[in-house]
Parts: structure tokens; sequence; C-alpha cells
């Protein structure tokens, strides 16, 4: 080998040792695995967010794994106690206009930004235009249209200045509604309607990317994110209600496998988890292990049956496919996460006008009937000119083992039940959102998860034309309810008008309810005061390590 | 030789430039889109999503876009997450990745040729059976089983090893040994095959009859020749190394370019589906580059220009 070969191979080995050693030198400290140091230690509560949030600003914020970081370190007008209840939060009382339509609140005194500002109603009515403006294209500007002209701002057919919200002075919101909206307290407390800092956001419109410059109003405040890695906050001693708060911090890992998370959750790494995989739930109350909690959820898993394709256009064929699922066998056997069987559309969790579950006032709607079903099938097939042996739908579902075995479940069911023989047709998860969009499917595997605590969230899903209603369901009675539902400003008959509702789609059967979710969760015994809220994640503001 | 270069480097770019255009078109007419949820939005919230990122433009018009934005080093604002471009993540992922890459490849690099050459030279004995037995392992066990069993066995019974996540050095111990045992197992597949090969040639007879010491011949004559099989396969291994392992970052909780590749799929965020890839171009046309020189230095047999002979 000449000189010249030598230096060329050498410069060779040299830029790759230097991608060994320069590339070694990514320690970013410790994030903080190991929270015990032997001394007065502090209260952390360590456990982990299943993914890394795509932002920490409530406006542009779209998921649990968001919202769950957003409800410690923000508060809206109105909170949730440990117990559950609506109270005021950011704001000090509240008034409402006996139309039901518009809403005064006034501030507590004292409310401070982490940076020391005041918090004030022009930074509500900033945050609440801001989340609506089409500029800013935030995913949940939905969440809004309860504002008078927040839909037709977001849609460019109104100005920012004609939207519902206005401050009246530094510690004075009014709020006028579209209609009247049984739930709207309850939305102030959702993380969409937090308020950021009007001040902060236009002199720094980035200041959420960055701990050093995130400003909050909660009982935490953000002090680290290593992307993709953990999120780290610390007690706000700023926070008026700072003494009911116990905890010195939160640590939330990011780790999207949930075995590893599990592994980390025995190995006392976390000492708190949710969600568990499906047979650790099952082993955990097989065990009846103390450690977990089979928190509420306020979700139903549902199968669409498109009404526009035949013979599903056909109720006595959708009817029949319903009655002969064995929901309790699925939950029990198959999917195993300590799911309740679904007696409906509108799941446990959700109060009615008398304050008892509005599942409990309406009773089972989903019973389990082959020999019926079998009569029922025919004679629908029949009334479609066709027969049993022609009838082989196919249902869509998206990956993911539990799906699948679900999906395996059911095909089983309908073969034995009803001797037809369906194909499963496994697709991504985007593939399937967009053929049910286009109406490309017969039978959809589907969820959807309460936007906040009334019937209504579930129940008006399935409105002639509405956008969520993939079944393309088209009933006048049913719209008429829910029209009553949603401009009612009397309780009793809104929800007489939801289980008339709700009794016509398990009639007709567009959709064929399966399971209402839960949410199980294991907390080592030392920790306490964990309140979960039926559609939020565990809150940790009341929580306590007592080690 | 600077000719050779210089054709080289422009062929990488119509590589580098042929790569961004098949994966535009590609990631276009995959069915889906970044903007659908479970809990579908109105229409018009759909429309003003559509426009931030400039998707409402007909498909020549966002190529012509993202070209021109790409020649000034944009890869573009990520559509899933509004703290980070696509910038951000692959220069705060490929570091976590390449340190993890890096540390497989040294142990693969070691270890590798060292069981490859043992096998060999004690064919049919011990050592040889023990080296296979290796390497059949790391063949076909899948990276994710291991992970897992590494999680299981190890990491929960010595404190030492972190169950998963990133901050030390003692994180990356696990990952990178789980990673490093494929490439591992084919080098050393390689070097046996090759070794046995060039053991059995004239030059290695001649030289022994010389009697040249038997170490002298192994590493002076038989190694250096057996290794060229393993050294072709370097660039891609690198490579493949050094952008992360969907699998590996997953199970360990490593916040690495390699979860990006697989996330930015699933969620049809196109920036990112296309700065990971052209990142990942990148990296592979350099090694293969780099490669290329370093096989012609160390076998003089190969000649790849006319000036060169």
């Amino acid at each position: 080998m000449n000189k010249k070969k030598r230096a060329v191979l050498l410069s060779v080995l040299l830029v790759l040792a230097l991608l060994f050693t320069a590339c070694s030198g990514g320690d970013n400290g410790d994030n903080g695995d190991n929270g015990d140091n032997g001394n007065a230690e502090p209260k952390i509560l360590r456990t982990n967010n299943s993914s890394e949030p795509g932002s920490l600003d409530p406006a542009l914020a779209q998921g649990t794994h968001e919202s769950w970081v957003l409800d410690h370190v923000f508060e809206g007008l109105m909170k949730k106690s440990q117990t559950g209840e609506i109270v005021p939060g950011m704001a000090a009382s509240y008034e409402m206009s006996d139309d039901g339509l518009t809403y005064t609140f006034t501030l507590r005194d004292g409310v401070e930004w982490s940076n020391g500002d005041p918090v004030t109603a022009q930074d509500f009515e900033y945050s609440w235009k801001r989340a609506l403006d089409p500029e800013t294209a935030a995913y949940y500007s939905y969440q809004f249209f309860y504002l008078k002209n927040g839909e037709a701002f977001n849609s460019g057919e109104a100005t920012m200045d004609d939207v519902g919200v206005k401050a009246l002075d530094e510690k004075t919101l009014e709020v006028v509604l579209e209609s009247p909206t049984g739930f709207f307290l309850e939305l102030t407390s959702f993380y969409c309607y937090f308020p950021i800092s009007k001040d902060l956001d236009e002199s720094n419109p980035d200041w959420a990317k960055d701990p050093s410059t995130y400003v909050s109003n909660g009982p935490f405040l953000l002090t680290e994110w290593v992307h993709n890695a953990s999120i780290t906050l610390s007690k706000n001693d700023g926070y008026y209600a700072a003494d009911l708060v116990n905890l010195d911090g939160i640590e939330f890992a990011i780790l999207d496998d949930a075995n590893t998370a599990w592994q980390r959750y025995e190995g006392d790494e976390f000492d708190f988890l949710t969600p568990l995989p499906q047979t650790v739930v099952a082993q955990m109350t097989e065990q009846n292990n103390p450690e977990l909690v089979i928190g509420a959820d306020l979700a139903t898993y549902y199968y669409n049956f498109n009404s526009e394709v035949k013979p599903f256009n056909n109720a006595k064929v959708r009817k029949a496919l319903s009655l002969t699922i064995d929901r309790e066998s699925i939950v029990t056997d198959v999917a195993q996460g300590g799911q309740t069987p679904a007696e409906g559309v509108v799941p446990y969790g959700i109060p009615d006008e008398s304050g008892k579950d509005f599942r409990d006032g309406s009773g089972n709607f989903l019973s389990f009937d082959a020999a019926a079903a079998k009569t029922m099938l025919e004679e629908g097939l029949a009334e479609e000119g066709m027969a049993v042996a022609d009838f082989k739908p196919v249902l869509l579902y998206n990956t993911s083992e539990g799906h699948q075995k679900i999906a395996e479940a059911i095909q089983e069911m309908w073969r034995v039940n009803l001797g037809i023989e369906i194909t499963l047709e496994n697709v991504d998860f985007q593939v399937k959102l967009d053929r049910e969009k286009a109406g490309d499917y017969e039978i959809s595997r589907a969820g959807w998860i309460g936007d906040y605590i009334d019937p209504l969230t579930f129940i008006d899903l399935w409105v002639t034309d509405g956008p969520y209603n993939d079944a393309r369901f088209s009933n006048a009675e049913y719209d008429a309810y829910v029209k009553t539902a949603r401009t009612s400003t009397d309780q009793a008959e809104r929800m007489e008008a939801m289980r008339k509702a709700e009794a016509i789609l398990m009639e007709e059967m567009p959709v064929a309810p399966i399971y209402f979710y839960t949410q199980p969760y294991a907390q080592k015994s030392y920790v306490t005061g964990i309140y979960k809220p039926v559609n939020r994640y565990p809150y940790f503001i009341y929580a306590d390590i007592e080690k | 030789m600077s000719k050779y270069l210089l054709k080289r480097l422009v062929m990488s770019v119509v590589t580098i430039w042929a790569v961004v255009t098949i994966t535009f078109l590609l990631m276009h007419s995959v069915p889906g889109n970044p903007f659908r949820t479970e809990s579908k939005m109105p229409p018009a919230v759909y429309e003003n999503l559509l426009s931030q990122y400039g998707l409402d433009k007909p498909l020549p018009e966002q190529y012509v876009i993202y070209l021109g934005n790409l020649m000034q080093g944009d890869l573009g604002a990520s559509m899933k997450s509004r703290v980070e471009t696509v910038n951000d993540m692959v220069s705060r992922g490929f570091p976590v990745s390449a340190q993890l890459g890096g540390q497989a490849l040294l142990i693969a690099i070691v270890f590798g040729p060292a069981l490859g050459s043992l096998a060999a030279l004690y064919q049919n004995k011990f050592p040889d059976y023990l080296s296979m037995v290796i390497a059949i392992i790391g063949i076909s066990v899948p990276s994710f089983i291991m992970g897992t069993v590494l999680i299981q066995f190890v990491a929960r019974n010595f404190a030492v090893f972190p169950i998963g996540g990133w901050g030390t050095w003692n994180h990356t111990l696990l990952p990178s040994l789980a990673l490093a045992l494929m490439p591992l197992a084919t080098m050393a597949r390689l070097m046996r095959s090759s070794m046995l090969e060039v053991l059995n040639q004239d030059y290695i007879k001649t030289a022994k009859s010389k009697g040249i010491k038997r170490s002298a011949v192994i590493l002076k004559h038989a190694v250096r020749n057996a290794i060229l099989p393993v050294i072709s396969i370097l660039g891609t291994t690198i490579s493949n190394l050094l952008v992360g392992s969907f699998v590996i970052e997953k199970i360990f909780g490593i916040p690495g370019l390699g979860r990006f590749f697989v996330q930015s799929i699933n969620n049809r965020d196109y920036p990112l589906i296309m700065g990971t890839t052209i990142f990942y171009a990148i990296i592979l046309v350099a090694m293969l580059f780099i490669v290329d020189i370093a096989y012609m230095v160390i076998d003089p047999r190969i000649k790849l220009t006319k000036e060169g002979r």
C-alpha cells in the first residue's frame, strides 16, 4: 500500500472514529428515573405519558397525551373538585341569564400567571378567539362552536368581533352562546378553554415551545421537556390553592411501548401507570391485585353499518347482526380490559336531570337472541332480494391486535349464529378513517370518546348529514329529538328527548355498540388521592405520596 | 481518481433527487390523510388545516415549493408536532440514534469478524460451533424479541441497566447490544466463509511454506483478503444503524430518529416522511461512497476507472 492510499484509509477510519466519539456526547443529564436519593426526598410522582405531545399550547393540543399534562399546568374558569363536581376555578362566580344564553363570569382576586402577571378576563377573550381563528388552524376549534358566531368566524363568515365572548373589564367576562348549552360550565373546565397570557403570546408566539418561556396558571409548572423522553412538572407555589397540592412534582416519561412501561412500573421506576397492557389487566384482575383500579371512561366501542350499502340499508339486517354479538363474552373472554358490555350508545357516568345515571334510566337495549336474529336476517335479506348464502360482508378494522381479536370473535359469532361468512379487512388507521369518510365500507370498527359529560356528546353523532355520521343514518324523528336536546333549556325535556333518540337508534341500529371503555390503571400502595374524572385522564392535583 | 470522485458525486446528487421525487409521489398516492382523526372534525376546521400546510394547492405546485425549500435546507414543519420542525427533529434525533448505532457498530465490527475468523480457523471444532450458534441466534431472533429478553432478564435483575428511557450512558448499553446482534451475526458468517476460502488459497500455503509465523500469515494475508466482503456490507450496515432502529427505540423508549420513520407514515406526516427519507438517503449514499473508496484502498486489484490503471 503506498503512502497516498494509506492516507485515504486513515481518513476513512478517522471519520468513523469521529462518528462514534462525537455522537457519544449526548448525555442529557439524568432524566430523573431514579427519584430516590435517600434524603428527605421531594414527593415526585413518576408515571408514563405514552406519546410525545404535539404541542402544550391549550389551543393546539389534540389528544390525551397533551391534555394530561395541560390539565395539571393550566386551569380554566371552572374546574373539577376531588369528587368530580364542577366548581369555580379561575372564576370566583358566574351568573347565567334566564334564557340560558349569556354567562357572566367574575374572576378571582389575586390569580396570577407563573410570570407574576395577573390573569385577566382579556386573557380568556383573547385565548378563545385565538383558538377559533382560522389562521390558528386548531383541531379543536369546533369545541368553541357553542359560542355565538363561533362557527361562522372559524369558517370565515363572520369577524372576530362577532364572536360571543367579551371582557367587560379586567375581572368580568361575558359569554354569549349560540343556543342554550346545558353543559357549558363543564366545557369551561376542558383544556381547549384554558386561557393563555395575551401579553406573552403577543410578545412571543413561540412561548409554548420551550419550558424557559412557558407561562401557565395551574397547580403545576412545566420545568423540563426532553422531547420524546420526558416531561417534568414542579409545584406552582403561586397557585391560589397551592395548599391543596401535596406533590412537589410530576415526572412523565414518554414511552410508547406499553409492555416496557409496565416493566418499569413493576421495577418500581413508576408510581402510577395507565394505559396497561390488556394481558396485565386480565392477570391483575385474576389475582385480585389491589394496585389495579378500573377507572371510569366516557367512550363507546362500536361497529358502523353503512346504511347506504345494500343490504345494510335494511334495519332488520343490521339488527340481526347486533343481536348475535355476545357482548358479555367479548368483554370477559376477548377484550379482558375491564370493559363493560354496551347497553346502548351512551356509556355510564353521565347524570340525567335527577342526578341518576342516564344509562340506568334508559336500560339495556342490547340483548343476545340468536333465534330471533336468524329469522330477522332472513326476512331482511329477502326484502333486499338476497339470500343468506349471498350475504358475504366485509368488516373493516384498523391494525391492532385487540381490534383483530374482537373482529375474529364476532366473525365466529355471526358464522355460528347466523350461518354467514364475513371477511375481515385490516387497514391502517388513517386509511380506515378515509374510507369511512368516503363511505367505502360495509361494516367498520369505530369508537367515540365523549367530549363533555352530557348524553348529547354521543346522541347527536348520527343526525342526518352530521359530520361524524359515518353510518350515513337518516331518521327525521331522531333528528327532531336531537334538535330538542340541543336547544331546550329544560333539562327534563332534554333528557327525555335523548332517551327517545337513543331508543330509535337502537331500534334502527345504524351502529352496533359493543362495549363501554374503562380506563384501568395501576398505582402503588403509597400513592393516594388520585381522582379519575370520567372523561379525563387521572388527576394528580390532589394526589400524595405516603411512604 | 478525482474524475471518478466527481462522477460519483454527480450520481449521488441525482440519486437523492430521484429519491425525493419518488417519495413525494408515492407518499401522496397512499390513501389516508394527516388530519383525519377518530373524533372527526367539521369541514371548516379541516379546510383551515389543509390551507395552513399548503395541502389545498395542486400537487405539482406543492412539489415545486417543497424542492425550493429543500434547496435552502428547510425540511418543513411537522404536521403532528407544533413544537418542532422536521429539521429540529432530525437534528435532535440523529445524534441519539447515531450514538446508539455507533456503539452497536463498534460491537459488531469488533466481535463479528473476530468470531468469523475464529470459526474458520477452528473449522468443525468447538469455537466454530459456538460462533455459529451466536450467529444463528443473531440472525434469526428479531430485535424486538432480543430487546424484550434483555429487559426481562438483564435489566430487571441488574440495577445498572435501566429498564428503558434515555439520559445516562447506562441507558445505552442494552439497546446497543440488541441492535448489534444482527450485524454482528451477519459479519461473523460472511467472515467465516470468506476466511475459509482464503485459507485454501495457494498464496497462504506459499506463505506458510516460507516459514512465516502463523499469526502473521493469518493477520497479514488471510484476514486482509477475507475482510473484503465484510467491508462491502459496511456501507448499508452503518447507514442502517446510524439512522436508528424503530423497534429498539420503541421498546427502550429512546428519543432517536428511528421512531420517526414509522410514526411519520402512520400519521401521514408528509414533511416528516420526506425529511426522514431524504436524510436516510443522504447517509446511505455517503456511506456507500466512503466504502467504495475504502474498498479501492484495501484491495489494490480493484480499479474503478481507466485512469486508475
